[in-house]
């Protein structure tokens, strides 16, 4: 499990428009792209300055390149960072509250309590 | 010696903004009602005649992050610029700057660490809305300097209630301490029982109303004995994925004291939560 990255990735993105905006339309490689260039930037550092040991389980790879909520809530993601950047690429396309709501229908199909850690 | 001119404590709803503002068929059903009552809440305040504020709220991963994450934390600064992208972006907060008191901000970080709290500290602190939405709400001018600081309800592990109650104790105790003749008002903001990102958010109530009947309950009359006995870091999963923000709640129950009966009590059952809103004065009501 690398959860600390899989929240890295989301916390990256949300924060960014122009990410945002490139997750939404090209996911897969926007995930390849980031675990290769971003994943082992230590935030606030020089960008020299880097890890050299995050990458992502083939789970969490697959759940952020299918955009895939109901896996990442599974994996441990911080649900406040998965629903704020999904709600930030796909509320647009339905009717006020439309998609929150469905999110959690969809969610209540797989998980009651307790739910999946998220403690990293 | 300061005086702690008045003790708030609300959630923090970031649709408040857009709701109250909004006109037409925009307008929202139950906007006039939400601003009747915050226009209420909001002389609590207005009438305490506050100098500076110092507010209590939480980060929702904006500046903190898990490489380096604070559980209590005090902005030292003389400005806090406020609001992020993402909460423009979605619940369409104006981008704010604040002034801050760096006087009470060093009495505060110097004397909360010979407290016994190690308080981490910033001097660059851009504020989110779990802050500029009481601002909103409860001081629109925003013309006070404020004090701000953050604890750690959202990233776990997480401190013990207790230790939310013992810090409202000591903030209490500190602003009373600091040697300056200035009226602050301590104002808090936290959640009942939320949802968020999980399988029962957005709900037509919030996801345990019981459990909003009771913590209004031992607020608004001040039993820290009885919420301490049923609130642990375990049970707040129960009442919903994010209501570990109840412990900023707790927090400002320590800093009105045990027994400490609210003299405003007031709440609002929303689609997916309910808002609340409590005021006390420690030195008596204002005329």
């Amino acid at each position: 499990m690398s959860k600390y990255l899989l929240n890295k990735f989301l916390y990256t993105v949300d924060r960014d428009p122009e990410l945002v905006e490139r997750y939404r339309e090209d996911p897969v490689d926007t995930v390849t792209w980031w675990e290769q260039e971003k994943a082992n930037e230590i935030l606030n550092c020089a960008v020299a300055e880097k890890s050299t040991w995050l990458a992502f389980t083939d789970d969490e790879r697959k759940a952020l390149r299918e955009q895939d909520h109901v896996a990442l809530f599974g994996l441990g993601a911080h649900p406040f960072l998965t629903l704020t950047l999904f709600i930030a690429m796909f509320e647009r396309d339905h009717d006020p509250l439309e998609y929150q709501k469905a999110y959690g229908r969809v969610l209540r199909q797989h998980y009651a309590l307790p739910y999946p850690e998220i403690a990293t | 010696m300061a005086t702690v001119a008045a003790v708030i404590a609300s959630t923090h709803h970031p649709f408040y903004y857009r709701a109250s503002t909004a006109t037409g068929a925009d307008r929202p059903p139950f906007a006039d009602e939400w601003v009747a009552k915050i226009e209420t809440f909001r002389e609590t305040l207005t009438k305490a005649r506050p100098d500076i504020l110092v507010m209590v709220g939480s980060d929702h991963f904006h500046q903190l992050w898990l490489d380096n994450m604070p559980q209590f934390l005090v902005g030292k600064a003389p400005y806090f610029d406020a609001n992020w992208y993402n909460e423009e972006r979605e619940f369409g907060l104006p981008r704010m700057r604040l002034a801050g008191d760096e006087q009470l901000a060093s009495h505060i970080l110097r004397n909360g660490l010979d407290a016994g709290f190690d308080l981490a500290f910033s001097n660059e602190l851009r504020i989110d809305h779990s802050i500029t939405c009481p601002i909103i709400t409860l001081r629109p001018e925003a013309d006070l300097p404020i004090v701000p600081i953050y604890t750690n309800i959202f990233a776990p592990p997480l401190p013990r209630p207790g230790r939310f109650v013992e810090l409202g104790r000591t903030i209490r105790q500190l602003v009373e301490s600091w040697p300056i003749d200035k009226r602050v008002a301590i104002i808090g903001t936290g959640h009942l029982s939320l949802e968020l990102g999980g399988p029962r958010q957005f709900g037509e109530h919030g996801p345990d109303p019981e459990f909003d009947r009771k913590a209004v309950d031992w607020i608004a009359s001040g039993d820290i004995d009885g919420c301490l006995s049923e609130v642990t870091l375990d049970s707040l999963h129960l009442p919903g994925n994010a209501t570990h923000g109840f412990m900023d709640f707790m927090l400002m129950m320590g800093v009105a004291g045990a027994g400490a009966k609210a003299d405003h009590v007031d709440s609002l059952d929303l689609f997916h939560t309910m808002e609340a809103y409590f005021t006390w004065y420690p030195n008596g009501a204002p005329a």
